[in-house]
């Protein structure tokens, strides 16, 4: 294995140098989560600090059981740590709010409206009037390429074109980060490649951070500025890891040095389970037919 | 329409596998089998002589001291006392076999049926069998009226804030297991013997029971919703009324239908209490007078009521709900009766 492309070159250091000039958007300083279970504590999150500048695309990786869901999730609001503190342009932020919009990975589409009045949700909540709120959903729905479908209700549309409406709908709020749980774990394997090439898109023509959440490691490589890789029991941070496959990205860098290092050394850092289990268990022979297979 | 017989066997085959939805066609046939079902096994018992008929109907009573045309008697008397006859060397008495009187024919009830409407009350005073009808209708609705009124807004706020359901579920769900009609004589002695108790046994019988039913409901609502609602900035209030409301819409529906048709079951006791009045009344004002027929029709009627409101109620959900997936499965169950093509050519 070739850790050359690892050591950065200067082009990189160059890159992620700027990037770290930018504002911090997102800080989280030593988020614990524990919680009783049986009458042990259980740290689903144990003292995660790091901090997310402006505009940049950081995955979340880890095995799971990480935690991975229980962070993004107390980041959202969803849930509040035992202890630590989330920062969000400077000001500690408390419960749910939208600041910080959510992509589930259950889509989560109100199923009682249009795409158009689910992408006005978030808009109508904070006192938008109607038809402030019914054009901008317009441009956000013509963002995600759905126009034709703006009378739709969500049963009538495929998996990924759910996931576009909640990407609008959390969009529309104008958030100052996106925070994604496994958004396009649910999706087919062609659907997913078109839906990140797709976000790549919206990123770059947005101001908008995201922290999006994966278990894929090609997933985080290809998508990701930086990487933070979560361990397991106790959930803490095992890495940061500064992507160093250059942008704009494109699906031929899978093959590229680059590429694969960062997903190597991924690997390692996550440590796939052992696989000797499987080979212990007997298969009796059940066939008669020559071994024509290997 | 034509099919292969291959197609048939595969067919009647997939009658029977299990949570298969059926053919629209299939549905329809079954729906009128599930009606035409049970009147051929009435209609066999009363028309087959050789199905049950436990009387004879005395045609010609010969000799016999008590009997007496048209009367009815037990099949085994009847055998003896004509053994006697014989004896003496007298022809026996004649008759036919006969059903109880309290199993009128399918012809006879559907006379009736027509029959209980064009005639004028027994008794002066006593009400027509429509004007009966349209008094319980009466208090089934106002009951549930009430009850909705309380018990809808409660159980949502018990579904959404485990605060209220804490606060009020343990009370209900004593009062609950208490019967409504132990609650009858109180009824009639703060509310008069007339409209009041009744519209009260109906909505005690049905309140205790909605609030639990529709908080249960609400809780059954994928709080994942309710989650993006946070995360789009919604507030307590908002998330009640714009997500937890419409979001249960179609199972609250669906329960009302079902709590409607509990209204109607304590109906008989809400209608004994006080001053006795509607179709309880009426069919027990018939079987005093033993016309048994006429408690059929009833009966009958009540049963034309409570599915006719059920299919006019589902027919108005699915254009009420029109987010809503309908299934294949759902296809049959439309207000429209179904007539096969194969009928009317």
């Amino acid at each position: 294995m070739s850790f050359d492309s690892l050591i950065p070159c200067p082009a990189v250091a160059e890159r992620f140098a700027r990037l770290k000039e930018r504002p911090v958007t997102l800080d989280v300083r030593a988020l614990s989560k524990s919680f009783y279970s049986g009458g042990t504590i259980h740290h689903a999150l144990d003292r995660i600090s790091f901090c997310v500048h402006r505009r940049e695309f950081t995955c979340v990786l880890g095995p799971s059981g990480c935690g991975k869901s229980t962070l993004i999730r107390t980041i959202a609001g969803l849930e509040s740590p035992t202890s630590g503190e989330i920062l969000l342009d400077g000001h500690a932020v408390q419960g749910p709010g939208p600041d910080r919009g959510m992509v589930f990975q259950g889509y989560t589409l109100f199923p009682w409206l249009t795409v158009k009045k689910n992408v006005m949700f978030g808009l109508r909540m904070s006192g938008q009037a109607a038809s402030i709120a019914e054009s901008e959903a317009r441009e956000w729905i013509a963002l995600v390429g759905l126009s034709k479908f703006e009378n739709s209700y969500p049963h009538q549309l495929s998996g990924g074109m759910k996931q576009r409406v909640a990407i609008a709908r959390a969009l529309a709020n104008r958030p100052r980060i996106l925070l994604m749980d496994e958004p396009f774990g649910a999706l087919d394997a062609q659907t997913r490649s078109q839906m990140q090439a797709y976000l790549l898109q919206i990123w770059k023509n947005l101001d908008v951070t995201i922290l999006f959440i994966t278990h894929d490691l090609d997933e985080a490589v290809y998508l990701s500025d930086r990487i933070l890789v979560l361990g397991t029991n106790p959930s803490r941070v095992v890495e940061w890891i500064e992507n160093p496959v250059p942008r704009p990205r494109d699906r031929a860098q899978i093959d590229s040095e680059a590429f694969k290092a960062t997903r190597s050394r991924l690997e390692n850092l996550i440590h796939p389970p052992q696989e000797e289990v499987i080979e212990q268990i007997p298969i009796p022979r059940m066939t008669t037919i020559g071994d024509d297979v290997e | 329409m034509q099919m292969p017989s291959a197609g048939v066997s595969a067919h009647l085959k997939n009658l029977l596998s299990p949570f298969a939805p059926l053919r629209p066609t299939t549905c329809g046939i079954l729906l009128w089998c599930s009606f035409l079902i049970p009147i051929l096994l009435w209609s066999a018992v009363s028309y087959l002589p050789f199905v049950w008929h436990p009387l004879v109907k005395i045609t010609d009573a010969s000799k016999v001291a008590y009997f007496k045309p048209d009367m009815l008697v037990e099949k085994k008397i009847f055998v003896s006392e004509n053994e006697k006859l014989q004896k003496s060397g007298i022809p026996p008495a004649e008759g036919i076999p006969a059903n109880p009187v309290f199993l009128p024919a399918p012809h006879e009830v559907v006379q009736s049926l027509y029959r209980s409407f064009t005639t004028p009350p027994r008794r002066n005073g006593e009400p027509w069998l429509h004007e009966s009808l349209w008094h319980s209708i009466r208090i089934i609705f106002w009951g549930f009226f009430w009850s909705s009124l309380f018990g809808v807004p409660l159980g949502i706020l018990c579904g959404t804030f485990p605060f209220f359901a804490r606060l009020s579920e343990p009370v209900v769900d004593f009062i609950r297991y208490m019967p409504a009609p132990v609650f009858g004589a109180l009824a009639v002695a703060i509310m008069g013997i007339y409209d009041g108790p009744k519209i009260a046994i109906i909505f005690i019988g049905t309140f205790f029971q909605q609030v639990l039913v529709v908080a249960n409901t609400t809780r059954k609502l994928d709080p994942s919703l309710v989650e993006a609602a946070q995360t789009l900035g919604a507030g307590r209030l908002q998330i009640l009324f714009n997500v937890v409301l419409p979001g249960i819409a179609v199972d609250l529906y669906n329960d009302m239908r079902i709590l409607l048709g509990w209204a109607w079951t304590y109906l008989i006791v809400a209608e004994y209490v006080g001053a006795s009045s509607g179709i309880t009344y009426f069919i027990n004002q018939q079987a005093k007078y033993r016309i048994y027929d006429n408690v059929f029709a009833a009966i009958l009627i009540i049963g034309f009521i409570g599915f006719a409101t059920d299919r006019i109620l589902e027919a108005l959900g699915r254009n009420l709900f029109p987010w809503q997936k309908i299934s294949a499965g759902d296809v049959g169950q439309k207000l429209t009766i179904f007539v096969p093509k194969k009928v009317l050519a």
